[in-house]
């Protein structure tokens, strides 16, 4: 037998062939839109200009970027994606895409994101990529997942990095703007998940993935809930008093932490029965604030920074 | 078994190779903006030119050159 008909067995007996849409998924393209949305906000509220196509592009290797850590960690947690409801419909698990082209895809995509962002930018916003992707793929998904319960706070870091990078682009520096943006996301990461993972039914017990609520209980995964949201309070509102801060952003930093506050204070307040009796309406209602807050002090941030451009140009 | 002129795996094969080729048609046009935009915003061409490794007196201040 030749390789050649080797090679033509190979390909005809595939039932069936991934698309483009499968490769697609892998990149997890929800988690996409919030990194391009608040790396967006990053960069536009930077004091220094940046040209439409240069940010365009800047943007693009961002998110390219993420769906290629994305595309890095359906790769790893394959095995654990098969056990889990919610997951094993993923391309890998179902079948769809084999693994090995999703490890492809994703380093690949990994290094075209990186050099073409420091070709377009500079070394930092590359560099801050580069890092993200290592974060979210090796530190969150291959260590911290599997091992620690505290794997959403730390890991929560990767998700916090688009508007640092994309402050980046537009000035080549970290400033205390660009941290405190990433530790709004960081801080706000652990309350939001958290609120979520109270009232879905998840399977993590059955891939042995260490949960809050499942390593330490219910009750505690509470008062992690508003220990983390009282963290963050100081965090959203001090970054009103930085340079990208106006009365808009401070208005409703105040007024989105006084609300997700009361919702973690009347979460911390009952337990599971109280809660099962009215299908975890709080929990619900804690998990729908939390994601109404986070875009709410962004667009702040845009609406400042417009103000303020309309102020100096008059 | 007839030879066929089109092999059937580039009839299964055609939404992806369609969607490779516009990715690449895609990166083509980043690489050809970004060229015309960082270009474009370069104060003075010679800053371009010092890069191509030719001697260009005119590249020279003028006090050196004097």
């Amino acid at each position: 037998m030749s390789d050649m008909s080797v090679q033509e067995t190979a390909y005809t007996s595939s039932a069936t062939e991934p698309g483009m849409s499968d490769y697609f998924a892998l990149m997890k393209p929800r988690v996409m839109s919030l990194v391009v949305f608040t790396a967006l906000v990053g960069l536009l509220v930077a004091p220094v200009p940046v040209h439409p196509f240069i940010g365009f592009v800047a943007i693009l290797c961002i998110a390219v970027g993420a769906g290629a850590s994305g595309a890095l960690n359906m790769w790893w947690d394959a095995d654990i994606d098969a056990l889990m409801k919610r997951t094993a419909k993923r391309p890998i698990p179902s079948g769809r895409v084999p693994a090995g082209d999703a490890l492809a895809i994703g380093l690949a995509l990994s290094g075209f994101s990186v050099v073409l962002l420091w070709l377009a930018t500079n070394a930092l916003a590359a560099g801050l990529l580069a890092f993200t992707i290592f974060f979210y793929a090796v530190v969150y998904s291959m260590w911290l997942k599997r091992s620690t319960p505290q794997n959403i706070v730390i890991g929560g870091a990767a998700g916090a990095f688009p508007p640092m990078i994309g402050w980046a682009v537009a000035t080549g520096t970290v400033s205390i703007e660009s941290v405190l943006m990433f530790g709004l996301i960081f801080m706000w990461t652990p309350p939001h998940f958290w609120a979520l993972a109270l009232f879905v039914k998840s399977d993590y017990g059955n891939a042995n993935v260490p949960m809050l609520t499942e390593t330490h209980g219910r009750d505690s995964t509470r008062k992690h809930v508003l220990i983390y949201t009282l963290l963050l309070a100081p965090v959203a509102i001090g970054l009103g008093f930085t340079s990208i801060g106006g009365p808009v952003y401070l208005t409703v930093a105040v007024l989105m932490n006084a609300w997700f506050l009361k919702g973690a204070v009347d979460l911390w307040r009952r337990d599971d029965a109280a809660a099962e009796a009215d299908n975890y309406a709080v929990e619900k209602q804690v998990f729908k604030i939390s994601l109404y807050y986070l875009f709410a002090h962004f667009v702040a941030l845009l609406v400042d920074a417009a103000l303020r451009l309309n102020l100096g140009a008059v | 078994m007839a030879i066929k002129v089109e092999h059937e795996m580039h009839t299964r094969r055609k939404g992806r190779n369609i969607g490779v080729g516009l990715l690449l048609t895609g990166l083509i046009g980043i690489v050809f903006g970004l060229t015309v935009v960082k270009v474009l915003q370069l104060d003075n061409i010679t800053q371009l030119e010092k890069f191509d490794h030719v001697a260009r007196p005119q590249l020279i201040p003028q006090e050196e050159a004097n």
